[in-house]
């Protein structure tokens, strides 16, 4: 019975001891990706680069859109004009050497197939994407598809 | 006799010498004058023409402010890790003498326009961007891209250090006689409308010679 009493009466004192500091001191920490910046702010631009030229990259699932394998910086994709149709357009892969865009892009959605690429398939950086050095923001346990390993 | 002679000829020689003096003095004040003002007036002349040619100078017209300055300043010629800027009259106005007071003596023609109002709002400016485009991918492949060229030359490029993409068609086109407008068109300006052959034909686009089958431009001096 004194053994208890004495106990509760230590509970009670460390309680009460540490319940002010816990309400005071230790608000819960709620953090997006953007760390506490407010979202009047800007953060400071991360110094990630696009990477230089290199090989074509491996796919990592099935139906992944294929990589860019080089900088695409300053590439206009607009109404007026697109950069990468610039290369990478069936007429001028002859010249420029580059990857030609899919069949499959000559498909509405429908299923049609048209006898030029589809006006759905027209801003590529919307599936296909350039590289960057930039570390993950999130732990990521990803791990390439079994049959393009 | 000689002595009378000598007495008569002496006023007449001072007279002479002092003529001379004269005619002496004049000439060189003259030409010192014609000098100095040559000085001041050349002087004022090329600082006017230097002033004319700063960006400061380009965008104080706000067609040029509300457009095309704007497009630039999100391309490297505007900002580079380098810190190296090229300004409106580094690729709009050739460096040499001749050839600048050609090109000055030709934008009256644009201070004309300046007064009508062509391009005085953004729609008004994109209706005539394929035209102002054009004008100035001619001038470019005209003088072999000198403007390109007073930074960036073929003989100094060192294809080891380029991507592998920009060595290799670097090398074709210089095989070829190629000029860099030929293929660098819009990198410091919105492209007008260009037909690419993709999708639907585009309403007033501009067709683009095939870079393949560009005849050469005047071969490098």
């Amino acid at each position: 019975m004194k053994v208890q009493s004495l106990l509760k009466l230590l509970l009670t004192v460390a309680m009460v001891a540490t319940f002010p500091t816990l309400a005071a001191d230790d608000p819960v920490k709620l953090q997006g990706l953007r760390g506490g910046t407010p979202v009047n702010a800007d953060n400071p631009p991360s110094a990630s680069h696009q990477e230089r030229d290199h090989a074509v990259f491996d796919r990592d699932f099935v139906q992944q859109p294929p990589l860019i394998p080089h900088t695409t910086v300053g590439y206009q994709i607009t109404k007026n004009f697109n950069k990468c149709m610039d290369c990478h357009a069936w007429q001028k892969t002859k010249v420029s050497g580059a990857t030609k865009v899919s069949v499959t892009h000559f498909r509405d959605r429908g299923g049609q197939e048209l006898d030029n690429i589809s006006p759905r398939r027209y801003f590529c950086t919307q599936c296909h994407v350039a590289q960057t050095d930039a570390k993950p923001l999130v732990e990521n346990t990803f791990k390439r598809s079994r049959g393009l390993q | 006799m000689t002595d009378n002679n000598n007495m008569e000829n002496k006023p007449a020689a001072g007279r002479l010498k002092r003529l001379t003096a004269w005619a002496w003095g004049l000439a060189t004040s003259a030409i010192g004058i014609a000098f100095i003002l040559g000085i001041v007036f050349w002087g004022g002349f090329n600082t006017v023409l230097e002033l004319t040619n700063t960006e400061a100078f380009c965008i104080s017209c706000h067609e040029m402010e509300k457009n095309v300055y704007v497009e630039y300043r999100n391309t490297i010629h505007y900002q580079n890790r380098t810190g190296v800027r090229a300004t409106c009259p580094d690729c709009h106005v050739p460096k040499e003498w001749v050839p600048k007071i050609i090109r000055k003596i030709q934008a009256s023609n644009e201070l004309l326009h300046k007064a009508l109002g062509s391009i005085s709002t953004p729609e008004k400016f994109n209706a005539k961007r394929l035209q102002l485009a054009q004008n100035e991918w001619a001038r470019m492949k005209k003088n072999d891209s000198q403007e390109c060229r007073n930074c960036h030359t073929f003989t100094s490029m060192d294809y080891a250090e380029q991507n592998r993409r920009a060595a290799s068609i670097h090398q074709i086109a210089f095989n070829l006689g190629q000029t860099c407008i030929d293929c660098h068109k819009g990198i410091a300006h919105t492209l007008p409308a260009i037909e690419q052959h993709i999708g639907a034909p585009k309403e007033g686009a501009a067709e683009l010679p095939d870079v393949s089958k560009t005849p050469p431009a005047a071969p490098e001096k």
